[in-house]
């Protein structure tokens, strides 16, 4: 791969394991979601995010040409190699640590995406313009629920507020840029991310004031995932997802 | 769990037009709290198979049934008028969804 399709190559990972891995959390509530409607509703999400992974990865595989598939790439790589946003991989906790961390990602998503439909990459304008209207509905699912739990009862309040503040370290990670990135930018393939940041920003204080959130102040930024940095909860994670090709190699259904 | 445990949400019932034109039909009910998230689970409860075109998400308290008791005097006063079907007219070639 020269400097460019590494490049390419890299985002693929960041935004395909990105939707892998919360694809991935959101189909641990199957079954276990506070009620059955938005038992449906976690899954659905869940389903549009694993989809979506299918579409970069495979997008990955093409332009790494060494006769790998998207499956090679979800199932036979290792934490080290994994790109996904550090916020992704944050475990379930409760019902609001969830939405958070959701909320957090979808406001992102939506911004980031709205841009990519004008990629130079036609092939990652096609993904962006496939993804953007599933997207803008997980937006406003999460939106309403962070309305709901914040200006909600004094508990589901309380809840989302610590979910709020354990997660804000990991927001910073969504919008790091590197010499691969810049690249990208260069040659109008991906967004400007300072453009992003700030869009991500505006939008969270407008829901947190709704919402009688308060903004965590603190400035410490947890990053590293496009390094292949990644809390220790990844491992665990991919240990149960890979699990059956690991033990069972081209093992398929 | 008691009968009036509202700590799902309240009923609704949910209502989905299948195609430009023709009425919405009852698909189902779902507990919501209020009408934006009713909206929001009919749409993944109901639509995902590409079933509608259109929601409507009701309160199911809102909604006046008949009772059984009334099928007497509602009902059966039009079983021997079979005249008001329109079966003694010819239906127009072409013409969908009668």
């Amino acid at each position: 791969m020269n400097e460019l399709e590494i490049a390419k190559f890299e985002l693929c990972l960041r935004m395909g394991d990105s939707a892998l891995i919360l694809g991935h959390r959101l189909s641990e509530w199957c079954g276990h979601a506070p009620i059955l409607e938005e038992d449906i509703a976690l899954t659905n999400v869940a389903l549009d995010f694993v989809g979506l992974s299918r579409n970069w990865l495979s997008y990955a595989a093409l332009i790494q040409n060494e006769g790998k598939t998207e499956d090679d790439l979800a199932y036979l790589r290792d934490v080290v190699l994994y790109r996904n946003a550090l916020i992704t991989e944050q475990p379930n906790g409760d019902f609001a640590v969830t939405m958070a961390r959701q909320f957090f990602y979808d406001v992102f998503s939506y911004y980031f995406y709205i841009e990519l439909c004008k990629s130079n990459d036609l092939t990652m304008k096609g993904i962006a313009e496939k993804a953007i209207k599933e997207i803008e509905y997980h937006l406003r699912h999460s939106t309403e629920w962070m309305y709901r739990l914040g200006d909600g009862t004094e508990e589901s309040h309380q809840k989302l507020q610590d979910a709020v503040d354990e997660l804000w370290m990991f927001t910073g990670d969504l919008f790091v840029t590197d010499k691969n990135y810049d690249l990208l930018f260069e040659n109008n393939i991906v967004p400007e991310m300072k453009n992003i940041h700030e869009n991500w920003h505006a939008k969270i204080v407008d829901v947190f004031n709704k919402s009688t959130l308060v903004l965590p102040n603190a400035s410490f930024m947890q990053s590293g995932s496009t390094k292949g940095f990644h809390t220790e909860h990844l491992g665990f994670l991919l240990a149960e997802m890979q699990y059956l090709q690991r033990s069972y190699p081209n093992n398929n259904w | 769990m008691e009968k009036n445990d509202q700590s799902q949400g309240i009923l609704w019932e949910v209502f989905i037009q299948g195609n430009p034109g023709i009425p919405h039909k009852h698909a189902g009910s779902l507990h919501a709290p209020d009408a934006e998230m009713a909206l929001q689970a009919a749409r993944d409860v109901y639509t995902r198979r590409s079933e509608g075109i259109s929601i409507w998400v009701v309160p199911a308290q809102n909604i006046t049934a008949s009772s059984p008791e009334d099928n007497g005097s509602f009902f059966e006063p039009s079983n021997d008028k079979p005249y008001r079907h329109p079966t003694f007219y010819k239906v127009p070639e072409g013409v969908k969804y009668l």
